[in-house]
């Protein structure tokens, strides 16, 4: 019957056109077809991005010739020890604390600004909390400082504000401190945490958020009910519960915190944080292997804080 | 977690504050690109004027710096499209031998700082002895714009059930027609607002652009020269407005195309 053999050659006649061949041969084979697509990946991300990073983490262990400037290939942890001079490691040091210090002053803030979104905020308000986390998140990272720069001028806003509110002797005492002073906010460490701080509230407010969404809004009429004053139940309930998405964000403020070079070089005194010592290492100074070894102290430093964080179970906050 | 009782007094202030925080150097921006000042940053301004808007625009400078980010963000974003977009559904959809390398491979030119990828990047230019060009600086960010573009669609392949191809492909649909007519439209928005993210991210970009540009500007390198060194500080202001407007719009796109409760590649850049 000819009703048979137009079906077996419905199943088995070959599509016409050889895009369509091409694409049906494709899938039939299920792992060529895979391989096809995450080929262009891995060699884009594989090749070219992981073999630079190799190629720059076998540079710090070459070293520089200290009279002719060149670099000598052979392997040596002559550029590591070097870290360890009393100028590097204060670079070190400084860096570190300034991002210990972002993420802790992040965490405040971020948390009633969250908490009030997750629980409190409704209809405008929370669309207005939403536009006012996502702005500055997305805004332009250069206007952002450029916008700080306006507001920290000796003859800007926040001198205006602290005049009119006869607050002057507050900042003069503040700018006359010793380390966290300076000549004006925009020269002062004060300044650069204060961009920081800024630039980087927003990575630490939505996973904050995000953990306090899920906290069942019963769990705190119950812990009251129970005698708990706000205090007791912030300590107990509230705050073990949004911890993962404060170590989630903590993620984001300190590790970019260590590798930014561009708020410290605009707004702060002249003394130099990790991401501008690689970036004159590599650039003036011509030295890649130290400024090679100066990159792998961040990722170490992010190695063992995600180990921990990851152990606090900040993954799932994410 | 969602109460219908009011507030504490104290975490109303401190939220608002917060939100004060937030948003008003951003404000700040607008009214500083129509200031007469043109030697300091004096508030309050003392003047009000529309002129600077004028001279921006007749400034070859800011219009070729323009053009070049404009120009390297779109062939990032189309290139990040099609790998991302590949990645997502080889990822989703199958389990195969190193799965798990490469779904981590993808996050982690976000995760590392962009001083690390810049650095690595310009290194290895230097020893093949790659000159700088667009190319240099789109293989740059093109790098970080497919995580983008792999965070949303991943997420809208998840949703999307298989049995739809399935479906498509018994009723006789061809592989390139289950792909425009099943595939495409399934996750078009996703692609979209992650199109639009990444561009974003690419027109932004300066740590890593700064290591592959070469003697290149595009408008954040301009933006960062003059940063370190002001020439003119009227035009720099109307840039910077231009520039908050030009990134503000596809963010507020994004979350409209994707605000039905998913999970957006925005929220953690």
């Amino acid at each position: 019957m000819s009703g048979f053999d137009t079906t077996q050659s419905a199943i088995f006649t070959p599509r016409s056109g050889p895009l369509s061949r091409m694409v049906d041969w494709v899938i039939r084979h299920p792992r060529m077809f895979v391989f096809l697509m995450v080929l262009p990946i891995t060699l884009w991300l594989g090749i070219v991005y992981i073999g630079a990073l190799i190629a720059l983490l076998i540079q710090s262990f070459f070293s520089i010739d200290e009279f002719s400037g060149i670099v000598v290939r052979e392997f040596t942890f002559k550029t590591y020890g070097e870290l360890l001079r009393p100028y590097n490691l204060d670079i070190i040091l400084r860096t570190i604390s300034m991002a210990t210090a972002v993420t802790i002053a992040a965490a405040v803030l971020a948390f009633p600004i969250a908490y009030f979104a997750a629980r409190y905020a409704k209809g405008k308000w929370k669309a207005l909390f939403y536009i006012g986390v996502m702005l500055p998140l997305w805004s332009s990272y250069l206007v952002k400082v450029y916008a700080w720069k306006l507001v920290l001028a000796k003859e800007g806003i926040l001198t205006w504000l602290f005049a009119k509110l006869h607050l002057t002797w507050l900042l003069d005492g503040l700018l006359s401190l010793p380390v966290i002073g300076g000549n004006s906010l925009s020269v002062s460490y004060t300044g650069t945490f204060l961009v920081f701080l800024y630039i980087w509230l927003p990575y630490m407010i939505i996973p904050v958020q995000a953990s306090l969404e899920r906290v069942p809004g019963a769990l705190l009429e119950a812990a009251s009910d129970l005698g708990a004053t706000p205090r007791q139940s912030f300590r107990m309930v509230l705050f073990p519960l949004a911890l993962p998405g404060i170590i989630a964000g903590s993620i984001f403020t300190f590790s970019l915190t260590l590798g930014d070079y561009i708020v410290p070089q605009i707004v702060g005194n002249s003394r130099l944080f990790i991401g501008q010592a690689v970036y004159t290492q590599q650039g003036t100074a011509g030295n890649i292997p130290l400024a090679a070894a100066f990159t792998v102290v961040p990722i170490v430093i992010m190695g063992i804080y995600l180990w921990g964080a990851r152990k606090m179970g900040a993954f799932d906050a994410l | 977690m969602h109460s219908n009782s009011r507030a504490p007094l104290g975490l109303k202030f401190a939220a608002i504050g917060g939100l004060i925080f937030l948003l008003a150097p951003i404000a700040l921006i607008f009214v500083y690109a129509f200031t007469t000042e043109e030697k300091s940053f004096q508030w309050p301004p003392p003047g009000l004027t529309t002129k600077w808007i004028g001279v921006t625009l007749g400034r070859a400078d800011v219009w070729e710096a323009l053009a070049l980010s404009l120009k390297v963000a779109a062939i990032s974003t189309t290139l990040a499209l099609i790998m991302g977009t590949l990645t997502a559904a080889a990822v989703a959809r199958s389990r195969f031998f190193g799965r798990e390398t490469i779904s981590l491979l993808v996050i982690l030119p976000i995760a590392l700082p962009g001083i690390i990828t810049g650095i690595s990047l310009r290194s290895a230019f230097s020893l093949l002895d790659i000159p700088f060009s667009t190319w240099t600086i789109v293989l740059g960010h093109a790098t970080f714009c497919i995580v983008i573009v792999y965070n949303n669609a991943v997420a809208r392949f998840r949703r999307t059930s298989g049995a739809l191809v399935d479906a498509a492909m018994d009723l006789g649909a061809d592989g390139v027609q289950t792909f425009l007519l099943v595939i495409l439209p399934n996750i078009a928005t996703a692609l979209l607002a992650g199109g639009m993210l990444a561009f974003a991210l690419s027109f932004d970009e300066v740590i890593v652009t700064t290591f592959t540009a070469g003697n290149q500007t595009t408008l954040p390198i301009w933006m960062l020269e003059e940063l370190v060194r002001p020439r003119q500080r009227p035009v720099t202001n109307v840039v910077a407005m231009a520039v908050v407007i030009v990134t503000v719009l596809p963010i507020l796109a994004a979350y409209y195309l994707t605000r039905d409760g998913e999970h957006t590649a925005g929220s953690d850049k």
